[in-house]
């Protein structure tokens, strides 16, 4: 069963489409559920493959 | 063996523990760690470094996405900071997942704040654009090291 904007549906009746993003920044996957030309799911995993960094730097005394 | 110039490694943990404060600080009602949200947001939105806190404005909006997203989830938001080389880093514990949500307008970031210190934003995460229908977002969380670790102090 696969949870749509009309309920629970068998996902026998519907078109199923899948796709990935892969990037220095995320690694992303998605599927989508489609009903006679009708989006009526769509969910997406994305994985972040690094955060953020902040730099510390020390200044010299008496440049 | 001589003097060498440097930020202590350990002061950039402890930074990330809250437990420096040069300018006026806050009155902590607890040791414990802070509690922290994870808000989502459009493609047209403008956080970035110059914000400071949570905002409504260019908040995604839809069916089962309450304004002000989701708690981080686990026993503690973050893995306890700790340091390799010289860089401090730290990370959610658990993925952020948003269930069963529609956000059909494009979205493609996410803002951590502190909700226990006034929404006070902690970074902004960004990724391709994406919309939700009648399903499940998913943000997993990079490995937890001094190259990738969500947050990191170098």
């Amino acid at each position: 069963m696969v949870t749509t904007i009309y309920g629970d549906m068998d996902e026998a009746m519907l078109e199923k489409k899948t796709g990935v993003v892969d990037n220095d920044n995320e690694h992303t996957t998605w599927v989508e559920y489609w009903l006679k030309g009708e989006l009526v799911h769509r969910s997406a995993h994305v994985a972040l493959k690094k955060g953020l960094s902040a730099l510390c730097e020390t200044a010299s005394l008496g440049g | 063996m001589a003097n060498s110039q440097a930020i202590a490694t350990s002061f950039k943990v402890e930074v990330l523990n809250g437990i420096h404060a040069f300018g006026t600080s806050v009155v902590r009602a607890a040791t414990t760690a802070d509690s922290f949200k994870a808000a989502l947001y459009l493609t047209t939105a403008t956080i970035g470094a110059a914000s400071t806190a949570y905002t409504a404005t260019g908040e995604v909006s839809g069916t089962g996405y309450t304004a002000g997203g989701v708690d981080l989830t686990g026993a503690v938001d973050w893995i306890a900071p700790a340091s390799s080389g010289t860089t401090a880093f730290s990370t959610c514990t658990a993925s952020i997942v948003y269930t069963t949500v529609t956000l059909t307008t494009a979205f493609d970031a996410v803002m951590i704040y502190n909700s226990t210190q006034s929404n006070k934003m902690v970074g902004c995460y960004t990724f391709g654009s994406q919309t939700i229908t009648a399903g499940i977002l998913t943000l997993t969380m990079p490995t937890n090291d001094s190259s990738t670790g969500l947050m990191r102090i170098s």
